[in-house]
């Protein structure tokens, strides 16, 4: 078997200095699990870029992000390898993790649930504080001052009586705006999402996009944004991963993701997903679900799924260059030229 | 699809509330004033936003819970306060199916107990190795191995999960099948999956399907009716066509323009602002007037009646002839020659076409 070949590598955006972070060959494996639950990838934000990861639940899209963020427990985890470089530094993720310093002051997340991640018995205006007074220090009236204009900047209104009031008293859209104001209160240089909009209303996600875009624009901070909506990766995304059992299997502007799909699963996705346009009839699917880990493949991972698989495929999928920065990572690509089907 | 109706519903009303000991607690008119119509065989969906009142007024269409006001008729019978034996036969042609796969099953109970638990009920003269037949042939029903029955939900996925639930709501025999957003807690590719087996199941079976859902996307593929409900009320009905390519209601102008899609900065969105008021104090006349850009001063007086607006569209707005039908609110962006010659490619190895390896042009 010929050893495993690099991961997919990001676009090369030609601005390396903008870039904000930069993850390299990380390999995370649970412990009691075979084989690796991410499987060696990269993955780079750049200043004001909009980075979405997409890809099935189970296929190490949160692991991913909360390994950055070094929220794992390093009992249940163990890093195989990756070195994550932020902000001109480097760290050895094997060995440590980003200094608590940088968390939550340089990175932010905010999670799918508001509700949950909000401490019900804290009013909003006291959990934003909190957040300044750790990372930035100074009195509490200042940071209750900076509480206030971070709800003003995430378009809550009534802002001054909102600061009173506990998250119950809340909506679900205005929950996650508060947790927005919340992420951003020390102005980070990189949010990551995970999911942000998947338990909110069509009309607040919609509203909670334009938050995220408009800060974008006004800040430059970096997004990284995990979601399985490729609706919402059409309309938010600069670059997109398409991640399948711990690995990235397709990487590129997300122009090129959607008008030159290449990985049998990125055009199962797509095909799966229904059309306002074309009502009716029976939808393409990817068959069966993720594997788990004891039973994921050798090779390509995605193999036991694919409608195109064939005995090489048995080997690990090489990588191949569709497009300047557009990558992808199977023994096919494209597919028109190396196959195919008759009926 | 015929003109037969199954289901109807006049004048449906849901209070809760107005009770307690110590204080009496605020009354929520969670639906108000609802009639509507249900084919044979159709697929009717119910949209809206959380705490738009779409879940009561399913539960109400089933006589999960008792109408304040109101009367519903389920083939020819008034259901609206059937007990005993009349609600258990009616139990037998309606059918739930739930939203979350992971809490409707109970985990102490094998797939096979699972589904037989409902014949046990409506089908007690089955013998037992009968009972056993049928749940295998159910299980095939929806895709899955009758070996199955053996195994507990924990050791299904999602999918497979809801494939269970929907073999369990097929058990008695149902004539109209309700689900509570039956596939919004799947993966896209495993939705995929579910959406196809409803299609195929109504079709078949001759089901009538009401779907409750968000995903706008979905509805729009499975259904052949839509009514879109606001805060109570039904707001807006009429075939999926008519409702998407020619939505008359600026609610629903909103919620289809609210739908992500690639758009440029130049083009931002025309976004709905605020948050639906809640149901114990809803605004006077036009519910949405509050958040409505055509909203005049008559939009808070009086609540508009629904009215006829085309063969079997109606709306429920003061001011619909005037506002514009948007255009193209439904168009999706044009998919390049490559990207859908791949598409087919892999539909037609999806079907079980021969895939040749090696290189082609």
């Amino acid at each position: 078997m010929s050893p495993d070949p690099s991961p997919l590598s990001p676009p090369d955006t030609g601005d390396q200095g903008r870039d904000i972070l930069s993850l390299r060959d990380f390999r995370l494996r649970f412990r009691g699990q075979p084989v690796p639950t991410v499987n060696g990838i990269d993955l780079k934000v750049a200043a004001g870029e909009i980075l979405c990861i997409v890809g099935e639940s189970g296929c190490g899209k949160s692991v991913t992000a909360m390994s950055i963020m070094g929220l794992l427990p390093p009992r249940s985890s163990e890093v195989l390898s990756g070195s994550l470089d932020f902000l001109g530094k480097s760290y050895d993720l094997r060995h440590e993790n980003l200094p608590a310093g940088q968390r939550g002051n340089q990175i932010a997340m905010i999670f799918q649930e508001p509700m949950t991640s909000l401490n019900p018995s804290f009013t909003v205006g006291n959990q934003i504080a909190e957040s300044v007074l750790q990372h930035q220090g100074g009195s509490r009236a200042e940071a209750m001052e900076r509480a206030h204009d971070m709800l003003v900047k995430v378009g809550i209104p009534a802002p001054r009586q909102r600061l009173n009031e506990y998250p119950y008293q809340l909506s679900g859209g205005m929950r996650q705006r508060v947790m927005i104001a919340m992420a951003l209160a020390n102005d980070p240089k990189l949010l990551i999402a995970d999911e942000p909009t998947t338990a909110l209303d069509v009309t607040i996600q919609a509203q909670i996009l334009d938050l995220i875009r408009d800060l974008r624009r006004e800040t430059g901070m970096g997004t990284m944004m995990i979601t399985h909506d490729l609706g919402v990766v059409a309309e938010i995304a600069d670059s997109v991963a398409v991640m399948y059992g711990g690995e990235v299997v397709e990487y590129g502007p997300v122009t090129e993701i959607f008008d030159n799909p290449q990985h049998p699963y990125t055009i199962g996705l797509m095909s799966a997903m229904p059309r306002l346009d074309q009502p009716g009839g029976r939808l393409a699917i990817v068959p069966g679900s993720v594997p788990s880990m004891a039973n994921m493949p050798s090779g390509c991972r995605f193999r036991s799924r694919c409608a195109f698989a064939h005995a090489r495929c048995a080997d690990p999928a090489p990588k191949v260059e569709a497009a300047p920065g557009h990558s992808v990572a199977c023994h096919f690509a494209p597919l028109e030229q190396n196959l195919a089907v008759t009926a | 699809m015929s003109n037969d109706v199954i289901l109807t519903a006049k004048g449906l009303t849901k209070r809760f509330g107005g009770g307690g000991f110590m204080a009496k607690s605020p009354v929520m008119q969670a639906v108000s004033d609802i009639s509507l119509e249900i084919r044979r065989g159709e697929t009717f969906a119910i949209v809206g936003e959380s705490g738009c009142g779409k879940s009561t007024l399913a539960r109400l269409l089933m006589r999960l819970l008792d109408p304040t006001e109101g009367q519903v008729t389920f083939d020819g019978q008034d259901i609206s306060h059937v007990t005993g034996a009349d609600l258990t036969r009616l139990r037998r042609d309606m059918q739930f199916i739930f939203q979350d796969p992971f809490s409707s099953l109970n985990p102490r109970m094998t797939v096979g107990k699972l589904i037989g638990e409902p014949l046990e009920v409506h089908a007690p003269n089955l013998g037992a190795r009968d009972r056993r037949q049928k749940v295998a042939e159910l299980l095939q029903q929806v895709g899955l191995p009758a070996e199955h029955a053996n195994r507990y939900p924990h050791e299904f996925s999602g999918g497979q999960r809801q494939r269970i639930g929907i073999a369990r709501a097929l058990a008695s025999g149902p004539k109209l099948v309700i689900g509570d957003e039956p596939v919004s807690a799947l993966d896209v590719s495993v939705q995929a999956q579910v959406i196809n087996l409803l299609g195929d199941l109504s079709r078949d079976l001759g089901l009538t399907l009401v779907v409750i859902a968000h995903d706008l996307g979905v509805i729009r593929h499975m259904s052949d009716r839509v009514a879109v409900m606001y805060l109570g009320r039904i707001i807006e009905m009429g075939t999926a066509a008519e409702v998407f390519e020619q939505p008359r209601h600026p609610y629903t102008q909103a919620l289809l323009a609210s739908i992500p899609a690639p758009r440029s900065a130049e083009a931002p969105r025309e976004q709905l602002s605020g948050e639906m008021p809640s149901p114990s104090a809803p605004p006077p006349g036009c519910a949405f007037h509050t958040r409505c850009p055509h909203a005049t001063s008559a939009c808070s007086a009086a609540i508009p009646t629904i009215t006829k607006v085309g063969n079997s569209h109606s709306v429920a707005c003061h001011r619909w002839q005037d506002i514009p039908v948007p255009e193209g609110q439904t168009a999706e962006p044009a998919r390049s020659d490559q990207a859908e010659s791949r598409f087919a490619l892999y539909r037609a190895a999806l079907a079980g076409g021969a895939v040749q390896h090696g290189p082609h042009e």
